[in-house]
């Protein structure tokens, strides 16, 4: 039995706090934001410019220095880009138009970065339900010494879907262009797809998903608990479990992909992409392994998880090295066919985050591919505790920036930066998944000792 | 050729063979070989064999799979027969390089898997026209057999290999490969 102990209670409840007040400063600051201040802060920047062309902002700076592998693409895609522009009628850059839109783009900073860490702590938990239904399908005989671990995880998808479906209503057209009507009524595609696209089907549809994961996942615990009481001989509420995830499985994977076109491909309504549903889950799915591993590795060292052994997590890293690989392949796939066919609509995707959004862009291969693959690829370095923590922190980290890769390019352009609102919003969820994780693992002993599969998970040794 | 005297013990359980490999070990013996109808779980760590290293040379192989595709590449759309890929004739293998990764990735497989499986039955001296080591044809069958080589201490030997199990016991004269 876990007892929460007063310390990480503390720890996650002032990380909370800090995140509020950080997050509510930058709110405030930029919220009072006006029009004038913005030219004044343009002004700024083009005299900058023109002073040393070199000593450009960070972006500005990446792009020149590290792209120039990319320099001939960006260019051969920039001519169809600036095309695609003026179809949407923005030939009139007048001045006091272009300050408007950048004042748009750092009011949606706040609501955006919020929207980024909130979907990033959501998918760790729903990544491993998945993990979990899968465990159940396949009946694994390695993994049930780890299911208290995934159970308290999982308890976080229903408060964690809530806040995500709730910031994504509240910040509105914020975050979605589409939630706007002034833009839709200029906006033929937009209105092509308006049947799918408004906002009482996007919260009915958001609310069917979350209330179906969050049914599961009160289920399969409920079950998982029961089991323990029962008999030995008694394996009735082991089959249910069995039964009720590979139902939960199909309805997932349906349900996971209509989410990503939702909650995240939506904020660039123009664009789409037909394995985006598969790429949101590559990511969801190695960060809530990276979790399951870094959760159990921690209670280890406090000796309450004794019946872990090495071969367990050595399985487990075995999955982060996998789905790694697994997500560049997505990753890589949906980017070259783009890149090939070179098709202006689709292609400024790529193009906007080569050009403003460098450094995360290509610095996020290297996290979660590169690293990860040389890291974890020698058998040995894989049953080693804190070396799976240092790749299991480069990879969280990693597929953070791959959400906010994601939003941001579709909310603030160019006015990017990782400061305050953005860490802000990253400690406070970081404090209330903290908390509500650790709590739910006070709640049942950490060994499902009824499980049937307990004694060979136990003894599992690879 | 020399020969050489080898003792040869003949086993029909792989538990009382594993029994016995320790024992022998214990005895501080050299087992030459042992020859099983199907792979032994642990057998290699009770007899004292070193980790494999083929990881080693698989990483290696990858390796020159990714630089012969690199280089090959270069050469024939590149430099050869300059090649307008994808609409974009940039004329530059760095910035045609996503239309090349998948032939670096087929090519870094493809140098890996193939050369491990020949460095595996080169390094376990099994190359073609080469005539069967197998002392024994009941080994590829349901029978263990042991070889221990022979420095004058064919009686005590005999009499730990019967102990430990085994079901029959020789001494060979052994012609050198």
């Amino acid at each position: 039995m876990y007892t929460f102990s007063k310390r990480l209670k503390i720890v996650s409840i002032s990380l909370f706090v800090l995140g509020v007040i950080g997050w509510g400063t930058s709110y405030v600051a930029t919220h009072g934001l006006t029009l004038d201040d913005v030219k004044v802060l343009l002004a700024e920047e083009n005299s900058h410019h023109g002073a040393a062309a070199s000593h450009g902002e960070e972006t500005h700076h990446d792009v020149q220095t590290d792209a120039e592998a990319h320099a001939a693409m960006i260019q051969s895609t920039h001519e169809s880009e600036s095309h695609a522009e003026e179809a949407h009628g923005t030939e009139a850059h007048s001045d006091d138009a272009h300050a408007e839109h950048v004042l748009h783009q750092m009011h949606n900073r706040p609501y955006a970065a919020l929207y980024v860490a909130a979907f990033f702590f959501f998918m760790i938990s729903l990544g491993v339900l998945a993990f979990y239904g899968i465990q159940y399908a396949a009946q694994a005989g390695w993994s049930p010494v780890l299911f208290r671990v995934m159970e308290a995880i999982t308890y976080y998808v229903l408060p964690g879907g809530l806040i995500v479906l709730g910031i994504a209503l509240w910040a509105g057209d914020h975050i979605f262009i589409w939630m706007d009507p002034e833009v839709v009524a200029h906006d033929e595609l937009i209105q092509g797809k308006a049947g799918w696209l408004n906002k009482t089907w996007f919260a009915i549809r958001g609310l069917i998903f979350i209330t179906g994961w969050s049914l599961y996942r009160y289920f399969s615990r409920k079950f998982s608990l029961a089991q323990d009481l029962a008999d030995v001989n008694d394996n009735s509420n082991f089959k249910k479990n069995f039964r009720i995830s590979a139902a939960f499985l199909v309805f997932y994977i349906y349900t996971e992909s209509i989410m990503s076109w939702d909650w995240i491909m939506s904020v660039d309504p123009h664009w789409f992409s037909t394995l985006f549903g598969w790429y949101v889950f590559a990511s969801m799915f190695v960060s809530g392994i990276t979790v399951i591993a870094l959760i159990t590795i921690y209670l280890k060292s406090k000796g309450l998880m004794e019946f872990v052994n090495d071969s367990h997590l050595h399985d487990l890293a075995k999955f982060m090295f996998a789905i790694s690989v697994f997500w560049t392949y997505l990753w890589f796939s949906q980017f070259m066919l783009i890149w090939y066919a070179n098709i202006p609509e689709e292609v400024t995707y790529f193009v906007t985050r080569i050009e403003d959004y460098n450094l995360p862009f290509f610095g996020m291969l290297i996290l979660n591919f590169i690293f990860p693959f040389l890291v974890l690829m020698n058998s040995d370095y894989k049953r080693v505790p804190w070396f799976i923590v240092m790749a299991g922190i480069i990879i969280l980290f990693g597929h953070y920036i791959d959400v906010f890769n994601m939003i941001m390019p579709a909310t603030v352009g160019d006015r990017w930066f990782i400061g305050v609102p953005e860490i802000s919003a990253v400690l406070l969820f970081l404090g209330l998944f903290l908390f509500i994780v650790f709590y739910a693992l006070s709640k049942a002993p950490l060994l499902a000792k009824g499980n049937p599969f307990i004694k060979e998970s136990e003894h599992f040794h690879y | 050729m020399g020969s050489s005297k080898v003792i040869h013990a003949l086993y029909t359980d792989d538990d009382v063979l594993l029994a016995a490999v320790k024992t022998v070990k214990n005895e501080k013996h050299h087992i030459e070989e042992i020859f099983t109808p199907f792979p032994v779980h642990g057998l290699d760590k009770a007899m004292g064999l070193e980790p494999t290293r083929i990881a080693i040379a698989a990483f290696m192989y990858g390796c020159v799979g990714l630089i012969v595709a690199t280089v090959m590449m270069n050469y024939i759309m590149i430099e050869d027969w300059p090649q307008n890929i994808g609409g974009k004739p940039s004329f530059s293998y760095i910035e045609n390089m996503p239309a090349f990764v998948p032939i670096m990735f087929e090519l870094t497989v493809f140098f890996a898997a193939h050369l491990m499986v020949i460095t595996f039955y080169l390094r376990s001296r099994m190359w073609p026209f080469k005539n069967a080591e197998n002392p024994d044809p009941r080994t590829t069958d349901d029978h263990f057999l042991m070889e221990i080589p022979v420095h004058d201490n064919e009686k005590e030997l005999k009499a730990l290999l019967t102990k430990s199990g085994a079901v029959e016991v020789h001494i060979v004269d052994k012609q050198a490969h």
